[in-house]
């Protein structure tokens, strides 16, 4: 009887997700969405929604993840104003073709490459920037003239609510919409035909077995994707590190505020891009984690569980997960800060540890939380090793006034994003693509990456009824073949010569 | 192309018990992986010396081997010398050469703009390899497809495994041959074999896969790849469409149908994905148009096509057959207005014309790729576009007409790979421009500076100083510093230094 009626609910969440996708395919087809006016206007009306509903929005962060308000507004609110001011100012420039120039094989003809959307999409964000994550990418879509169906997070309950509601208040809901639910509803969606899906992951976990699975959501939905040739875009994460110089009189001090601002300052590490962990050599590393202890507690003072300028984590589950980090055996007797927890108030304060050896369950999956663990090397050259012997992370950091380091860095490491001497603060500027590479991901958005991730390049070539060579077309003879040659390589000369019979 | 289904298929059934062969394939495929993987490690793909190094060596393959590859392609295709030439050596060529020009120029990092408030900041760009990239190429521009792909991988630092198309055997043995001699053989190498052979490779973690070939493939080869996530891009086909506008000037008609039969039966005898593959046409002017695509194909094929040997043959029995069959329904074989006649023995079809089969009919549901040309007719030309519409999204759609409104008409309210008005195919020799579908015509796009970016990362690198430094970014949070915060987002410098000075009116 249960399988029944499992069986028959799904029926009815397919149901619902196909009934949804032919409504707005509807809208789509008329072409309502392609205009620049109807763009405009909704990108003005997602702007009031952060403009207006500050408060709200507060509230629903501080309710799902207790996020400090200032880093709501911060990181979520303020950015997604940016990023909806960038796109409305472009979108002119973004939506004019762009010409480009033919060859002499082609000519005489124009081309040009348009801009066109690609129809209904499929958004589904995730719960540590559920307000960021879930808009930003609706910007790119409707900045490109589609049809998007957004799925908020289940994990953030709060904040999927309110924007279900804000969606249904302020956008055009012939062609925006929100589909709330979990793991049922999400697998209805994704069982429909798609133009494109965009997914932001964050890792899950499964409560019984603490299995650690990164991009195991995300390969569920490229799979899906396949099936009807849907391109995706994957926004994962990895292990990204911070690899901090001791030989080059960096700004100690400066360097770790940076280190804490990317941090715990970003939602108390439960940031795709947050640093990971840190690798730096043995000598300096009781250095570092002295400036470390003090920057901590300037920002968060002496009693860090208190503070409300740190988020908490966001479920037990997730605080499970993190404790059993710190219970792995191989690194007892290495916590060199923090360490304390809270489980009724979900609260992990900041924890350092020094030394953890590579094998252990911290180094081995991205940590998402605020345990920030050292790795020491001996020549800070290894740690390019030590990074590349790990998946490609979304981001990677290093701190270092030596030019030569920088080079090397920019050039054997491999990931989404590099910052030099700062941490997170690529995401903040749009004309950066942001986007992993192999594990951390597939794709990249913001600014006008984000309208081209949500959009087709067709090109277009115009040619007139002048001009035409017999030679494209048979029978085929020798001269033909010779100014064919000639003419595909382009050469003036060869043409030339070809015509007069020479070759 | 579409037989790659049928083999796969067939492996699926074949595997059920093990075959210690394929134990044996799938050892050597790991090997080779691994191999591949081992040399991109030590990071000589990625000099502009060995790129650049590369794609001479690939031009020298092709100049030294241009009969051999003629050759190859005659016997897998009858495909002629002159059109071996124009659709796949001299494609290499072209491109190999343009790459060749411009890979150090590609290879240089762009500078991005950085807001003032990250003051002092730089941004840039920075291509960079993918690492181990897998290549299917199809049959039926055996040469060129492989080349192709290969080009933009190697000019992007990468290592290559190609699978060549088993179905068109002479260019895949002359490829596993020749371009070993040719290339760094430890960072391209060649598998030769069938669907067991894809199934093994599958398995595999790749950096990308890039695939020409069927939908229906390409989604399992998507499945694979989502496994290890690995990006992908796919080149695939679909319906074709020509619309055909009335053109009054009677020399622009004629060219126009000219440039049909060219682009239908010109290029591999219609086994194309960029070939026509349907003629819309407004009803009084069908027998108009189709009396000159007769007159053309007469002139261009001759009356004894078989013996001309200037039409490319069908490329294998499945095929042939597939073909055979699309004309089997009765309602379309009285629809035949021209041709229609088949040569088992030389695997051999006639150019044939149809006006109006039935739509439901196999030949307008499925990509025909293959002789016929459908000729639909239409009250209005105008209602092509509806047409078009109901069908997915083709890989190009050709329009000729003089009409500018109809012209915008067509770009925005039809979504294909391409557009190209009044001519066929030159979109394929035109590099600047991107090449590849949109929906069921495929992922992603190549040629010329995009077959470079196909196969490489865009890394963002963001450079700051450690001497200036902005307090209000750390906590413990206060008004203040909130306030700071959203003025700076708004890039309100003024207002910034205001609120520092401390005279700006708190709201």
């Amino acid at each position: 009887m249960a399988a029944q009626s499992d069986s028959h609910q799904s029926n009815t969440f397919a149901e619902a997700a196909s009934t949804l996708v032919n409504e707005l395919r509807a809208t789509f087809v008329s072409g309502e969405t392609r205009n620049y006016k109807w763009r405009v206007s909704q990108l003005k009306q997602l702007y009031k929604i952060a403009e207006n509903h500050e408060p709200e929005i507060i509230d629903a962060l501080l309710a799902d993840v207790g996020k400090p308000p200032l880093e709501t507004v911060a990181y979520e609110i303020a950015m997604l104003k940016n990023s909806c001011k960038t796109a409305i100012k472009e979108l002119k420039h973004w939506m004019t073709p762009e010409k480009v120039r033919t060859s002499l094989t082609t000519f005489p003809a124009s081309a040009e490459i348009v801009s066109e959307p690609l129809g209904v999409v499929l958004v589904i964000s995730a719960w540590n920037y559920p307000f960021l994550l879930s808009l930003d990418p609706v910007i790119g879509a409707i900045a490109a003239g589609n049809a998007v169906v957004l799925k908020p997070s289940e994990i953030a309950p709060a904040t999927s609510a309110l924007l279900a509601k804000l969606v249904g208040e302020y956008m055009d809901n012939s062609s925006i919409r929100v589909v709330e639910g979990a793991v049922d509803e999400t697998s209805a969606l994704l069982q429909q035909k798609w133009d494109k899906i965009f997914y932001t992951g964050s890792p899950c976990f499964s409560p019984l077995v603490f299995f650690y699975c990164n991009g195991r959501v995300g390969r569920i939905v490229m799979a899906a994707a396949a099936k009807h040739l849907t391109p995706v875009v994957l926004e994962l994460g990895g292990k990204s590190p911070v690899v901090v110089d001791s030989n080059s009189n960096i700004n100690l001090q400066v360097t770790t505020r940076r280190i804490i601002a990317g941090k715990w300052g970003c939602n108390n590490g439960q940031a795709c891009i947050s640093p990971d962990y840190i690798i730096t050599t043995k000598d300096y590393a009781p250095k570092l984690v002295d400036a470390l202890k003090t920057e901590l507690e300037s920002f968060y003072g002496k009693n860090p569980l208190e503070s409300k300028d740190l988020s908490r984590i966001v479920n037990s589950n997730h605080f499970a997960r993190l404790t059993k980090l710190l219970d792995d055996d191989k690194v007892s007797g290495k916590i060199v800060h923090g360490g304390e927890k809270d489980e009724t108030k979900l609260r992990i304060s900041p924890t350092i540890l020094l030394d953890v050896p590579r094998d252990s369950l911290i180094m081995s999956e991205e940590i998402f939380g605020p345990l920030l663990p050292i790795i020491t090397v001996d020549r800070i050259e290894e740690s390019f090793e030590v990074i590349n012997s790990g998946p490609k992370p979304l981001a990677a950091y290093i701190f270092t006034n030596n030019k030569n380091l920088k080079e090397q860095f920019v050039k054997t490491i491999s990931a989404g994003g590099l910052v030099i001497n700062d941490t997170t603060i690529h995401l903040a500027v749009h004309t950066l693509p942001f986007g992993g590479v192999g594990d951390s991901g597939v794709g990249a958005y913001h600014g006008k990456f984000s309208f081209d991730a949500f959009s087709h390049k067709k090109a277009v070539l115009y040619r007139s009824f002048f001009g035409d060579a017999s030679i494209r077309y048979p029978p085929y003879t020798k001269t033909k073949f010779r100014l064919m040659k000639a003419l595909m390589t382009g050469s003036i000369v060869g043409i030339i010569r070809a015509i007069f019979g020479k070759s | 192309m579409l037989l790659v289904d049928t083999v796969v298929e067939n492996n699926n059934n074949k595997n059920q018990h093990i075959d210690p062969r394929m134990n044996n394939i799938g050892m050597e495929v790991e090997e080779t992986v691994r191999e591949l993987r081992q040399y991109f490690k030590t990071g000589k793909t990625k000099s502009v010396a060995w790129r650049k190094n590369q794609l001479q060596a690939l031009l020298n393959l092709v100049h030294e081997n241009e009969d051999a590859i003629s050759k190859a392609l005659y016997q897998d295709l009858g495909k002629h010398p002159v059109e071996a030439y124009r659709d796949e050596i001299g494609g290499v060529e072209k491109s190999a050469q343009s790459s060749l020009n411009s890979v150090e120029k590609w290879m240089a990092p762009k500078k991005s703009s950085m807001p003032l408030l990250f003051f002092p900041a730089k941004g840039e760009l920075l291509p960079e390899p993918l690492g181990v990239v897998l290549i299917f190429s199809s049959w039926n521009f055996p040469i060129v497809l492989a080349l192709d792909p290969i080009i933009g991988a190697i000019s992007a630092g990468n290592v290559v495994l190609i699978k060549p198309s088993e179905q068109a055997p002479a260019c895949s043995s002359f490829l596993a041959n020749t371009l070993p001699r040719y290339l760094d053989s430890n960072a391209v190498k060649v598998v030769e074999g069938g669907g067991d052979v894809c199934e093994k490779l599958l398995l595999h973690k790749f950096d990308k896969i890039f695939f020409t070939g069927s939908p229906r493939v390409a989604s399992i080869v998507m499945t694979s790849a989502a496994r290890n996530l690995t990006p992908v891009t796919l080149e695939l086909g679909g319906k074709c469409p020509a619309i055909f506008d009335h053109l009054s000037n009677p020399s622009d008609f004629k060219m126009a149908v000219k440039r049909i039969v060219g682009a239908k039966w010109g290029i591999c005898s219609g086994q194309a994905c960029i070939g026509i593959d349907y003629v819309l046409v407004e009803e009084k002017y069908s027998s108009e148009l189709i009396e000159l695509l007769k007159k053309f194909v007469r002139r261009f094929y001759g009356d004894n096509m078989v013996e001309s040997k200037v039409l490319s043959r069908i490329v294998n029995k499945q095929h042939f057959q597939r073909l055979c069959n699309l004309l089997k329904d009765p309602l379309v074989a009285a629809s035949i207005v021209h041709g229609g006649s088949v040569d088992e023995a030389n695997l051999f079809i006639e150019p044939t014309i149809l006006l109006d089969p039935p739509l439901d009919a196999e030949i307008m549901t499925e990509e025909i790729f293959g002789p016929f040309l459908p000729v639909i007719t239409v009250n209005k030309i105008q209602e092509s576009i509806e047409f078009i519409n109901s069908k997915p999204k083709p890989l190009a759609i050709y329009a000729f007409t003089k009409d500018e409104t109809f012209k915008r008409k067509i770009v925005s309210e039809t979504s294909s790979g391409s557009v190209i008005f009044n001519d066929t195919l030159v979109q394929f020799l035109c590099d600047t421009l991107p090449f590849g579908g949109v929906g069921q015509s495929g992922i992603g796009r190549y040629h010329g500076k995009f077959s470079f970016d196909t196969f490489s990362h865009e890394k963002a690198v963001m450079h700051r100083y450690l001497c200036l430094e902005i307090e209000p970014r750390y906590p413990p949070w206060n008004k203040f510093k909130l306030e700071f915060i959203r003025l700076a987002y708004r890039f309100n410098y003024f207002g910034l230094a205001l609120h520092m000075l401390g005279l700006r009116k708190q709201n």
